[in-house]
């Protein structure tokens, strides 16, 4: 399918031009990423809401270990989103070899990251955080925490496999750049929503 | 394709707006630990993200290159919706003061 082929989408023409002069694909990626930022924001709404109408909300993140993960774990992330954008990059340029580096590149950062999230899950379960209980305060603490960084942790981890299909896809020759132009707009709304995540969850809770 | 020159400008505009994402990140840090708390803390880190996320949205996402009907299209909507969420605070703070 050209990608030029904007009218038709490769069909008989009677389809009219997109009013927004992008291919269908983008435009359902972009209207997914708005249903989903609303969803995370209902979300993150419904997290401030348990926690404003809490008189002991605990604020168990110390700077060593838990703040210096999430640093750590931020940096990765935005160091993510540029390497998808220069795997977009290449891939429009038609540079094959180039956009499979920088999307293994994403890939291998998305691990990362997905690994080091689930060690700070692991370390505060072992510390006795619980969905509806923890040493420390307000139950809700560990239901808000884990749904809020696990939905997120979720979409890290689709994102990695949406990459891999993609790239594997590109790489044959089957998938355009216009892929890759899709999934890297997912990746960087993944990215988004993780600088709110962070200020939001972590960073008002750090222990003082 | 883009030229040599088309791709080194670009790419500078790329590393100019990551520094600057991860140096606002820093200051969200710096700002949990020396600046402030409570609710001067929230509205400073909620800036910064908003800043962060508008960067995000028109430089890594593209969407200051697309159309503006695109634009107008997916953006006032959202934050509508996300304005409108706000709603809840009031039941908030009356559960928390246990009015009836």
């Amino acid at each position: 399918m050209s990608e030029s082929n904007l009218n038709t989408g490769g069909h008989a023409a009677t389809m009219e031009g997109s009013p927004y002069a992008i291919p269908s694909r983008k435009l359902t990626m972009w209207l997914f990423i708005i249903s989903d930022a609303v969803t995370f924001g209902a979300i993150l709404f419904a997290y401030g809401y348990l926690r404003t109408a809490s008189t002991d909300w605990p604020d168990p993140f110390k700077f060593n270990p838990s703040i210096m993960n999430v640093m750590i774990m931020t940096f990765i992330l935005i160091t993510s989103s540029l390497t998808m954008l220069l795997a977009v990059d290449a891939s429009k340029a038609g540079d094959k070899p180039r956009t499979m580096r920088w999307l293994g590149l994403t890939m291998l950062l998305g691990a990362i990251f997905a690994g080091l999230h689930i060690r700070e899950w692991m370390g505060l379960i072992h510390e006795g955080v619980r969905m509806f209980q923890n040493p420390w305060g307000a139950p809700l603490f560990g239901a808000t925490f884990f749904s809020i960084t696990g939905l997120h942790l979720l979409h890290v981890i689709s994102g990695i496999v949406a990459l891999s299909v993609i790239a594997r896809g590109f790489a044959r020759g089957s998938l355009s750049a216009g892929h890759v132009e899709s999934v890297g707009l997912y990746w960087h709304f993944v990215d988004v929503v993780w600088m709110f995540v962070v200020p939001l969850v972590y960073l008002v809770n750090i222990a003082r | 394709m883009t030229t040599a020159g088309q791709s080194k400008s670009q790419l500078k505009r790329y590393l100019i707006i990551y520094f600057f994402i991860l140096a606002l990140s820093a200051v969200q840090f710096l700002f949990a630990y020396h600046h402030a708390e409570g609710a001067q803390l929230l509205a400073r880190l909620l800036a910064v993200a908003l800043i962060q996320a508008a960067l995000g949205v028109m430089y890594f996402m593209h969407l200051a290159e697309e159309r503006r009907s695109l634009f107008l299209t997916l953006i006032p909507a959202t934050i509508f919706v996300l304005l409108m969420m706000n709603m809840i605070w009031s039941d908030s703070f009356r559960l928390l003061h246990m009015r009836p």
